[in-house]
């Protein structure tokens, strides 16, 4: 088990080292010029500029500089920000996209595969109809349809919680509604879907025929059995939830790295872009790790042998 | 004998969007202690959802136990509720399914699986479970009970797997035992192992035993009595010797004649033509009447009553009527019938020695 865990992390180092060259070179592919300002420079201010950042050099320099910079822990400072370390503007800005996107999963994922299993269970019921109707609504209409209905009756016609901004616990509150929903549509009609499937698989008839009551069937032997394609969709989705989505956070005014990275890319901030990146990679690859082990923790066939 | 379960008139039916699917339509039998009774028939005549009906585990809906009796010790199971129904599942009546490879919770040890109705029905504790689950264990033949009910299904090869079946099936020495082809899925070795197991057991536990096949190998070896079944009715009933010395139903004597075995010289292998009809709108009269090369005009007409041939064995064919003409079964049916009479008597003399 050690020796995968070990193997894995080495796989993650070249895929964080095949992303970081891509993205380089793609990078400087990037119409336009990480000054500000250009027009209203002269050509010789322009070049002293770029010098200093050392943007004059052929790209594979810049490349390699870049690539020694790292290894050693280096992002590089911003271009937008003077003399702000990458590594801190980032760090700044994640942690508010990493709760709401933390909250929304979590949140999103027990909603739904309550709805999911309610569903199953009723199959082909009024309960199932109604929360598959939801799932429907909840996967068509956008986020920000949502945030807006949120915003306007939740925030400013009952003001139960604050419409915008980050300033405590109680912000989060419509932002992380506003997020849930998809994870919510997208965990109902897959445990719905699941659970129906193991329902009717042969060793749920066994367990029936022992005398275990329906509680038991769904939750001690449907459950465990119904949860592993699940848990394939919500990995990747958990992924782009916590690594902030500009619409919601732009909506209601998070300082989330969304909007960040966005912000950075129209201006052709590079070690930003790089940063930013880098950083979302390095958690998909580890998301995608964890659900690799918690699919072994759930099912025992996938488990790995002791000791190989 | 006493009767454990006496089963009438019981007509199970699934509500489909086409209309309504009379799977089964009308069947009669019962199962006295320690007798072991096979239902054989072909796919979908109904051999399946008459003994699931029995335990109530067709998914209702969309299907239903439309008319009839279940009697077990005097109880109407037909009549109980889901819950009183869940009282009776695993701990008097329990069930041997098909398929080992998916009749097993993949995601739970072999144990806990094997406990799950000892601790439900006999209110053991854990340690008590536990120490009977070794047992049972033993009593069906897995090696090293201990380290093995810790193991999933998947560490279990296709026989021992179905051992673990069968140990599920009798962690609460039920009463009746239903065994939906249990050995339909193993290669022969093992299917030769899984049903001496079954008949040491029955020795051991005197329960009744309903066993479901299509193998009519398989049904000389284990059964007392075999009833055969074809769109949704019994057909014939009768002890073994009955079935295989002198069956009388035009469809007892395809089945037979459709059975290989090593010593036919005869290449040609008999075949039932045609296939059994669709039970959306059973035919009028008999329904075997299409694929019988026997019928007369009264079998498209009028379905035949139960005729009784000797006190153990009835069969259901208008051939059996006093005004109907002498017919003989086919040659080939004969030709089997005899290999089956001096294979069966060089066992028996066999033993003698």
């Amino acid at each position: 088990m050690t020796r995968y865990i070990l193997q894995r992390l080495g796989y993650m180092l070249i895929t964080m080292f095949l992303i970081a060259t891509f993205t380089f070179f793609l990078m400087k592919l990037l119409p336009g010029s990480p000054l500000a300002a250009a027009d209203k420079l002269s050509e010789e201010q322009q070049a002293i500029v770029l010098e200093k950042y050392g943007l004059n050099d052929p790209v594979p320099v810049q490349y390699f500089n870049y690539m020694v910079n790292l290894a050693q822990g280096d992002l590089g400072i911003s271009f937008q920000f003077d003399n702000r370390e990458v590594t801190t503007i980032i760090l700044d800005r994640i942690g508010p996209s990493m709760q709401l996107g933390f909250q929304a999963m979590v949140i999103g994922t027990i909603l739904g595969m309550l709805l999911g299993l309610v569903s199953a269970i009723y199959h082909n019921g009024f309960l199932d109809y109604s929360s598959t109707f939801l799932a429907v609504v909840g996967q068509s209409i956008p986020s920000f349809v949502f945030a807006g209905i949120l915003q306007y009756y939740v925030g400013v016609r009952l003001g139960w919680f604050p419409v915008a901004l980050w300033e405590g616990w109680e912000y989060t509150v419509l932002p992380t509604i506003s997020l849930a929903i998809f994870p919510i549509a997208i965990a109902a009609r897959f445990m719905r879907t699941e659970m129906l499937e193991v329902l009717g698989s042969d060793y749920i008839t066994t367990a029936r025929a022992k005398g275990v009551n329906k509680f038991g069937v769904v939750f001690k032997h449907g459950l465990r059995n119904a949860l592993i394609p699940l848990i394939t969709v919500l990995g990747p989705l958990a992924i782009g939830l916590m690594t902030g989505t500009l619409v919601i956070e732009n909506i209601f005014a998070v300082p989330g790295i969304g909007e960040q990275f966005v912000k950075a890319i129209n201006t052709n901030d590079f070690p930003i872009i790089m940063g930013t990146t880098l950083l979302i990679a390095f958690l998909f690859i580890f998301i995608v790790l964890v659900i690799d082990l918690l699919y072994g923790v759930i099912d025992p066939r996938i488990r790995l042998a002791e000791g190989e | 004998m006493e009767k454990l379960l006496d089963v009438k008139n019981l007509h199970v039916s699934f509500d489909t969007y086409g209309g309504e699917v009379q799977a089964v339509r009308g069947v009669n039998f019962d199962v006295k202690k320690g007798e072991t009774l096979a239902i054989v028939g072909e796919s979908g005549s109904g051999k399946s959802v008459t003994t699931k009906a029995l335990m109530q585990l067709i998914p209702m809906p969309p299907g239903r136990i439309k008319e009839g009796e279940i009697l077990f010790e005097g109880k109407d199971l037909a009549k109980l509720s889901e819950k009183e129904m869940q009282k009776i599942r695993g701990k008097d009546i329990s069930m041997i399914f098909q398929d080992p490879m998916t009749s097993l919770n993949p995601t739970m040890k072999v144990g806990n699986q094997i406990m799950e109705g000892l601790i439900k029905h006999q209110k053991m504790n854990k340690t008590q479970a536990r120490k009977r689950v070794v047992e049972l264990l033993e009593l069906v033949g897995i090696p090293d009970p201990e380290s093995r009910m810790k193991q999933y299904p998947h560490q279990f090869s296709g026989g021992m797997r179905q051992r673990v079946v069968v140990a599920i099936a009798l962690a609460c020495n039920p009463k009746l035992l239903i065994a939906d082809e249990p050995t339909t899925a193993l290669d022969v070795t093992i299917q030769a192992q899984i049903l001496e197991l079954m008949k040491d057991i029955q020795k051991k536990t005197d329960s009744g035993i309903i066993f479901i096949t299509h193998d009519l190998g398989v049904v000389a070896n284990v059964a007392d009595r075999v009833a055969v079944m074809y769109a949704g009715k019994i057909v014939e009933v009768g002890t073994v010797d009955d079935i295989f010395y002198n069956p009388k139903h035009p469809y007892t004597w395809g089945l037979l004649g459709s059975m290989p075995s090593l010593d036919s010289q005869d290449a040609e292998l008999y075949a039932i033509p045609g296939s059994p009809p669709d039970l959306l709108n059973p035919p009028k009269g008999d329904a075997f009447a299409a694929r019988n090369e026997y019928a007369m005009q009264i079998d498209l007409e009028q379905e035949p009553p139960m005729f009784k041939v000797s006190d153990t064995h009835y069969a259901a064919t208008w051939l059996l009527h006093e005004n109907a003409p002498n017919v003989e079964p086919p040659e080939a049916v004969k030709a089997r019938m005899k290999g089956m009479a001096t294979n069966a008597s060089s066992d028996t003399e066999g033993e003698r020695v």
